[in-house]
């Protein structure tokens, strides 16, 4: 588990109404479940399959994610920033592990 | 290289290479047609959008050709204010030559601003990508373009 590492850059601080870009990436196998070991079985599926982006606990973005989501898996999205406040960043694995990050927007 | 190899004359081995290459072939051919297609994407969209997509709103960013179909980058903007009455709710993506139809769905808000993602998929093989976007006034666009991929990205 220790090499799931997930990552966020966003701009420190936005004019009000700006519109800000955000990145996100986690560091995940997205193992699709199609692969094949070297006896033949099957690898079973597990990817993150979940991805929200709340601001000040008021949900921005939401994203289902099935196996052709890329390993690694990055997504770049927008947002308008209205107060000063704190973005909460959610990945749910399949098998409901949660991996999360916090990070601080200070709008002027 | 053993001793036997060696002694093969040049029509002994082309012969062999022949029917190795027909071996592969067949093999290709007749792997089952475990993917996805058109219909398959239209049944998925039916599932989770009410409503025929009509063209328009969608501006697609995709690459002409895809070298490695691990990673293909995709990008997508609908056109929408962004406000709380006149919104993007839901946009999903979808592949047509896949072993599954569907690739990601993004529930937007209005304080995403501007209805624009971009993320990477996966692509087992030149295909057409899908995508369809949901209104909050309830009508549903959709765009589609095709990507040619040289090497396919479904790790078998």
């Amino acid at each position: 588990m220790s090499n799931i590492k997930p990552r966020v850059r966003i701009p420190k601080s936005a004019k009000k109404g700006e519109v800000v870009e955000i990145k996100t990436l986690i560091e995940h196998k997205m193992e699709t479940g199609q692969r094949k070991d070297k006896q033949g079985n099957k690898i079973p599926r597990k990817i993150v399959n979940r991805f929200e982006c709340k601001f000040n606990g008021k949900l921005v973005l939401a994203s289902d994610w099935h196996p052709a989501v890329s390993a690694n898996p990055y997504l770049a999205f927008h947002f308008r920033a209205e107060d000063s406040g704190e973005f909460e960043f959610r990945w749910v694995e399949d098998g409901g592990a949660e991996f999360t990050k916090k990070a601080k927007l200070t709008v002027s | 290289m053993t001793e036997t190899q060696l002694t093969l004359s040049r029509r002994q081995a082309l012969k062999g290479a022949s029917a190795f290459a027909l071996t592969l072939m067949a093999a290709g051919l007749l792997a089952p047609g475990a993917h996805a297609d058109a219909a398959a994407v239209d049944e998925a969209i039916k599932k989770l959008v009410k409503g025929t997509p009509t063209e328009g709103k969608i501006k697609l960013d995709l690459p002409q050709i895809a070298e490695n179909g691990n990673t293909v980058p995709v990008a997508f903007e609908v056109d929408s204010p962004m406000s709380e009455g006149d919104y993007v709710k839901s946009v999903h993506l979808f592949a047509e030559g896949n072993p599954t139809p569907s690739v990601a769905s993004f529930h937007f808000t209005p304080q995403s601003g501007l209805a624009r993602a971009s993320t990477r998929m996966r692509m087992a093989g030149t295909q057409n990508v899908v995508v369809v976007a949901e209104m909050s006034n309830g009508k549903v666009y959709m765009a589609k373009q095709q990507v040619k991929v040289t090497i396919g990205g479904c790790g078998g």
